[in-house]
């Protein structure tokens, strides 16, 4: 397998999974490349995000992706989470096939749009 | 590999054979295996000994039909009838000769992935020099009605080629009753070796070769025969005559434990397919709200081994191209399973699929932000 045992323990027991009941940033995100879709969950306070929740109906790569990021985010300042490039989400769990790249934009779009609202 | 193919490619490698085309004893010896594996081959799907070329596998036999065809006939014209759902050996192989300017007719299949034999014959024209059309489908199974488009083509008297890679050895092959021209077959496919294949070309069919070279396989294919190979064939062959009907019910048996057991356990999948003429080892299940890399990963953590027709797994980020001609949208493929079972499985396996796969479904469709529980 091509995974890193990392990236297949994020897949097989994903951190931070689930729906945010008080979030007040939500975004929904399809990936045109396969199909794959995330929706994520953020609470948003004093410039920081407080608390995040995924769910994603997609492959391997892009479960562990969308786990790993939604941790990483937590406690980060805003500009910082708007930063998090899909590269460094796919470093982190140790990268990922050629053919796989396109997973882990899921996760940084996903970021991005919850935080449009936000200055 | 089934343990006895291997037994009887051993013996080759140890040096004991020597060239099929030298006239030395070893030579001879080599020849006489060869004539060997070719007969049981023959007998296989009932074609005569003199009718078989040993090719590399299932591909070349299909780029051999198609192009050796292509290239004899295209004075006399250049329109090729196939369908929608052919192994990527044929689909890219027709591809090739669209962009040389042939014209290709692709047919669509019904929702069960089966061909209309009265398509097929709509579809002919005087230019009409070659139809190729799968014996069944590797994705789905779905048995395509070869006599009946057999007949046609005969009628017609356009040349019949016909993928057989999946079919034999799991459903009787009868090359004359089928009434094709060409048929490939694959031996890794019936628990042969890898890299070894055959060609039927029934008597009087010309066929300019891919391989110009020694003149090998009475002209048909150059290149010293893959000695070692063929004869593994050719015991896989004999095995798999020997037991087709005890092991592909036995089979069949396991596909429709591991299918009625999975609809009684996982709400919301589809079987595709599920009711066309359909190859006995083969189940395709369409699984909503999962994605099939996911199911396929975590089934391979757990031991199991299948396949999905998922954007997500393929290189090309397409869906399965026989999902699609079946209609399926690519929201459908994207949780399809394939499950290819042989005679060498057991029970015991099916039931681990029913006893983890349920759970692994669950997980995955709990991560989905679309599916809400029953």
């Amino acid at each position: 397998m091509a995974y890193s045992s990392k990236l297949l323990d994020y897949f097989e027991n994903p951190r931070c999974a689930g729906e945010l009941p008080d979030a007040n940033a939500i975004a929904e995100v399809a990936n045109p490349v396969c199909g794959d879709v995330m929706k994520l969950w953020l609470k948003v306070a004093d410039d920081r995000i407080v608390d995040a929740r995924f769910k994603t109906q997609g492959c391997s790569a892009a479960i562990a992706t969308s786990s790993y990021a939604t941790e990483m985010i937590i406690g980060m300042r805003l500009t910082e989470a708007r930063a998090v490039t899909r590269e460094q989400i796919a470093d982190a769990l140790g990268g990922l096939p050629q053919s796989k790249m396109h997973c882990s934009v899921l996760a940084s779009d996903a970021i991005r749009t919850a935080l449009k609202d936000f200055k | 590999m089934r343990p006895e193919v291997s037994a009887a490619m051993i013996p080759i490698f140890s040096g004991d054979f020597g060239n099929p085309s030298s006239i030395h004893w070893f030579g001879q010896q080599a020849k006489s295996l060869l004539d060997e594996a070719r007969q049981q081959v023959a007998r296989l799907i009932r074609a005569e000994s003199s009718e078989i070329v040993f090719v590399s596998g299932g591909t070349e036999a299909d780029n051999l039909a198609i192009r050796g065809i292509a290239e004899t006939q295209k004075a006399k014209g250049r329109h090729i009838i196939t369908s929608r759902i052919e192994h990527h050996a044929v689909l890219h192989t027709c591809k090739d000769l669209e962009k040389q300017g042939w014209e290709i007719t692709w047919l669509n299949v019904s929702p069960d992935g089966q061909v209309d034999p009265e398509d097929v014959r709509r579809a002919l024209r005087p230019d009409t020099v070659l139809i190729t059309i799968m014996h069944a489908n590797n994705e789905i199974g779905s048995i395509q009605p070869i006599e009946e488009i057999g007949t046609i083509a005969a009628q017609a008297d356009v040349y019949f080629h016909s993928d057989g890679v999946q079919s034999t050895g799991k459903i009787p092959v009868d090359v004359k009753k089928l009434q094709v021209d060409l048929y490939s077959i694959s031996a890794h496919k019936i628990h042969g070796p890898k890299g070894v294949g055959a060609l039927y070309v029934r008597k009087g069919t010309t066929l300019k070769p891919l391989m110009t070279g020694g003149g090998h396989e009475r002209n048909r294919r150059s290149g010293t025969e893959n000695v070692a190979g063929i004869v593994g064939f050719g015991r896989a062959a004999q095995l798999a005559r020997e037991g087709l009907e005890s092991e592909m019910e036995h089979v069949r048996q396991l596909r429709d434990r591991l299918e009625s057991g999975l609809k009684a356990r996982i709400p919301s999948i589809h079987i595709n397919a599920e009711s066309a003429p359909r190859l006995p080892n083969t189940s395709n299940i369409m699984v909503d709200f999962a994605e099939g890399e996911g199911l396929v990963i975590s089934l391979d953590l757990k031991g199991i081994a299948v396949s999905t027709g998922s954007a997500c797994s393929s290189g090309s980020l397409e869906p399965s191209h026989v999902l699609t001609a079946i209609g399926k949208t690519p929201d459908e493929a994207h949780g399809s399973l394939r499950f290819s079972l042989n005679a060498m499985n057991t029970a015991e396996d099916v039931d681990d699929v029913l006893e983890v796969l349920p759970g692994i479904v669950e997980r995955l469709r709990e991560l989905s932000p679309y599916y809400k529980r029953a």
